[in-house]
């Protein structure tokens, strides 16, 4: 016959072509992203930055490799999303945290949170935020102990150096009946270039909005998600503070306090754990602010900003379900 | 006023790298006969052409070879005069076998008299009109192949009112259309002007894509040059799959073909513009369709071209007639990138169908390995249907038809944009083939049982 003579092609369905992204490279856009506030948090926190993030993603990487290993799966960490899952948890540890617990946090992010379900794409919840919380309820000293920072524009009578972060001293202060903050336009300033104290890759706005701006740029994100988060939580800030401003503040320094910024950006926009409708974006955002706020004013937890992200992403299979578009053809109720 | 802009912008779509240069300048070229011609009796959507001929049998151009079998069917003729070697099993670019009639030409190329010419046609009874097209062996030249005979005569309660000419050859590296609108553009017009008497419908829009600039100023000029009632150029923006039926249709119009509906539920009937001229060609000068223009492109192509090639000619000659691949090729493809076939070999003859040769270099080729989606979403924001491809390749992996069902797996078009963008790389175009033809066994079981019952 003549193919014995004629070279044999490959067949496969179409489409032959591809647009050349890969989850690799869709991890690695993460990873740059986050390079503006890592870079702040080195030059801010120093060596105890450079320790928690060594210590998360690494024992992220190898917790990722041992359990693939014990499921006999492949090794599958060359997609570096153990690398992101290692900086983001880094990323929401107080600078001081001990490296024993920033390990454990990390065990607990890849195994219990993502391996045991499957692996990348398999898991409901974000597993840099189970780390964070198990941590958080596991270590609440460790975890809400921070380093020295001097809180710009004290209110009077208020000592100038604390510990405490803007959202700690909030609800601190308001338990005592004493709103601490005079919250002006310098004050949310500093706060959004990131003079203020917070978890490692928090506090600076502006390096989040640069790295936030490159995943837009990448595709790796949609608006939605973080222009309804951060929507919602100015929304009813905004009702609170105008109807009672003796005990709340107005809307920025609740935008750009704890982590709203770093969540809205990076925590819940992960593909993984939000939903993949549009519209299902904008409920799922609005949704992490709303419980957000509920948290910080009702809640006994001064940021609300992990659990909001974790009760939401319990619900993207139903917001994916009741959110899906008209097919093309099928009338509006299709 | 003969330029018009889209009336929508239809939902999603993908913007590819098109890789036309190298061969939307090159004007088309003609392929000399080959040794030998195998020409599939299967060309077409629909039951294949029962063969007419035996071995030994001398045949001139254009006779019929092969006889339309039942409603959806198409005839075959002879491409040029010859002696039939034989009437074998031969593999088709979509796969599996079907009988092809070899034909020997003699190099005469001497016609067969069987269809007179029709200069007069817009004084003819659409009716004959519309017998002549089936006679000619029309179908879909776009790349579906449905009979046009068939389309053409739509029930009497669906009136056509719009007559739409596909030139937007939204495929990547395929220019075949794009050149028969620069150099045949006239053709194209009395084509349309033919199609639009069968239907008796009352306007003619020919859907073109803006990166087609001098396809555009062809197509306009030879409507200034004939003006006609009604009929203009709409210059669609460039996207895939902007030449994909319904889209254009919404494009042009506005109207949504309703999901399992046709065309004329709407109102709307789509040519190619190849076919537009195939029916030109087979109503004016009587002659049946024998030949094809394909684009043969791709990196590993020495001398990438435009080919009228008669049907039949085995894809290796026309591989051989561009001068062969300078490097190799991993895929050899019938069609474009997007949508088109991969073929085992070369063996296979030009059908109908052939838009375009292409062969993709070993790195051109993608793997598809099926890593677990990571809900990007992409494929979300590029499907054209708005589906979930996403959800439904997660549910056909799990054989849950029922639930792809309610998602409305059916209306997938198989465009393969969501696998086009997948970062994980995921054959969703398989798994929605794969899960379409489960639901509709499903239903088709389910109508049998009901029948029974």
């Amino acid at each position: 016959m003549a193919e014995q003579t004629q070279p044999l092609y490959v067949v496969s369905p179409s489409p032959h072509i591809h647009a050349g992204d890969s989850v690799r490279r869709i991890m690695l856009a993460v990873i740059v992203a986050l390079l503006p506030a890592l870079a702040w948090a080195l030059w801010r926190f120093g060596w105890n930055a450079a320790r928690l993030v060594a210590v998360c993603v690494s024992a992220c990487v190898l917790a990722e490799w041992v359990a693939r290993r014990l499921m006999r799966r492949d090794a599958g960490i060359d997609d570096f999303s153990a690398v992101v899952t290692g900086l983001l948890l880094a990323f929401n540890l107080p600078p001081s945290l001990p490296s024993g617990m920033a390990v454990a946090g990390s065990v607990v992010a890849i195994v219990a949170a993502k391996q045991v379900f499957g692996g990348l794409g398999y898991n409901p919840f974000n597993p840099a935020l189970i780390g964070r919380v198990f941590l958080l309820i596991s270590f609440p000293v460790q975890m809400t102990t921070w380093s020295e920072w001097r809180i710009p524009a004290p209110a009077p009578g208020l000592e100038a150096l604390t510990t405490a972060t803007p959202l700690g001293l909030l609800k601190t202060s308001l338990g005592q009946g004493v709103m601490p903050y005079r919250f002006d336009a310098a004050t949310a300033w500093q706060f959004f270039l990131g003079w203020k104290n917070g978890c490692l890759g928090e506090v600076s706005g502006l390096a989040l909005l640069l790295g936030a701006a490159y995943l837009f740029y990448r595709k790796c994100i949609y608006w939605q998600v973080p222009v309804f988060f951060i929507g919602a939580v100015a929304a009813v800030a905004a009702v609170l503070w105008k109807l009672d401003p003796a005990h709340h503040l107005p809307p920025l320094f609740h935008v750009l306090t704890g982590g709203v910024l770093l969540g809205a950006f990076f925590m819940a926009t992960d593909m993984v754990t939000s939903p993949i409708t549009r519209l299902g974006m904008a409920w799922f955002g609005a949704g992490c602010g709303l419980l957000t706020m509920v948290i910080r004013v009702w809640g006994g937890y001064p940021e609300g900003v992990s659990f909001a992200i974790l009760i939401m992403n319990a619900l993207v299979p139903l917001i994916n379900r009741y959110t899906r578009p008209r097919v093309f053809g099928h009338g509006r109720r299709g | 006023m003969t330029m018009l802009r889209a009336a929508r912008r239809s939902p999603g779509g993908v913007h590819p790298a098109y890789r036309k240069e190298a061969t939307q300048g090159r004007p088309i070229e003609n392929m000399p006969l080959p040794p030998l011609l195998r020409v599939s009796l299967s060309q077409h959507l629909g039951a294949p052409a029962k063969p007419l001929v035996k071995k030994g049998d001398r045949v001139r151009r254009g006779q019929r070879i092969g006889e339309a079998v039942g409603f959806v069917s198409a005839h075959v003729h002879a491409p040029t005069s010859g002696t039939v070697q034989a009437v074998v099993d031969w593999p088709t670019p979509a796969g599996g076998m079907q009988p092809a009639v070899e034909i020997v030409p003699d190099g005469s190329d001497e016609w067969a008299a069987d269809l007179a010419p029709c200069a007069d046609w817009a004084a003819a009874d659409s009716r004959a009109l519309l017998a002549r097209i089936l006679e000619a062996g029309l179908c879909g030249m776009g790349g579906a192949g449905f009979p046009t005979h068939v389309k053409l005569g739509p029930p009497a309660n669906k009136p056509i009112d719009t007559l739409i000419v596909n030139g937007a050859e939204c495929e990547p590296c395929l220019t075949a259309d794009h050149r028969l609108m620069v150099e045949q553009a006239a053709g194209i017009w009395t084509g349309a002007r033919i199609l639009r008497r069968i239907l008796n419908a009352r306007t003619i829009r020919v859907a073109i894509e803006d990166n087609k600039p001098d396809a555009l100023a062809a197509m306009e000029q030879a409507l200034a040059a004939a003006p006609e009632a009604d009929a203009a150029i709409v210059a669609l923006p460039t996207a895939y799959p902007q030449g994909a039926e319904k889209q254009q249709i919404y494009a042009v119009t506005g109207r949504e073909v309703p999901s399992g509906g046709l065309p004329m539920d709407v109102g709307v009937l789509v040519e190619n513009v190849a076919t537009a001229l195939a029916a030109a060609e087979a109503v004016v000068e009587g002659r049946p369709l024998t030949e094809r223009v394909l684009t043969v492109t791709g990196r590993p192509v020495a001398r990438p071209a435009n080919v009228r090639a008669r049907l039949g000619t085995p894809l290796s000659d026309v591989l051989a007639f561009c001068g062969g691949l300078r490097e190799p090729a991993a895929k050899a493809i019938a069609g474009g990138p997007m949508m088109g076939l991969a073929l085992p070999t070369l063996e296979v003859g030009v059908a109908k169908t052939t838009s375009g040769l292409l062969f993709l270099a070993p790195d051109a080729a993608p793997a598809f390995t099926s890593l677990p989606c990571i809900g990007c979403a992409r494929c979300v924001e590029a499907c054209p249907m708005r589906l979930l491809p996403a959800e439904l390749s997660q549910m056909l992996e799990a054989e849950d038809y029922e639930t792809a069902e309610a998602y409305q797996v059916l209306d997938c078009i198989e465009c393969g944009c969501c696998a086009y963008v997948c970062p994980a790389r995921r054959p969703l175009v398989q798994h929605m083939k794969q899960g379409k033809a489960r639901v509709a066994l499903k239903r088709r079981q389910q109508q049998e049982r009901k029948a029974q019952a």
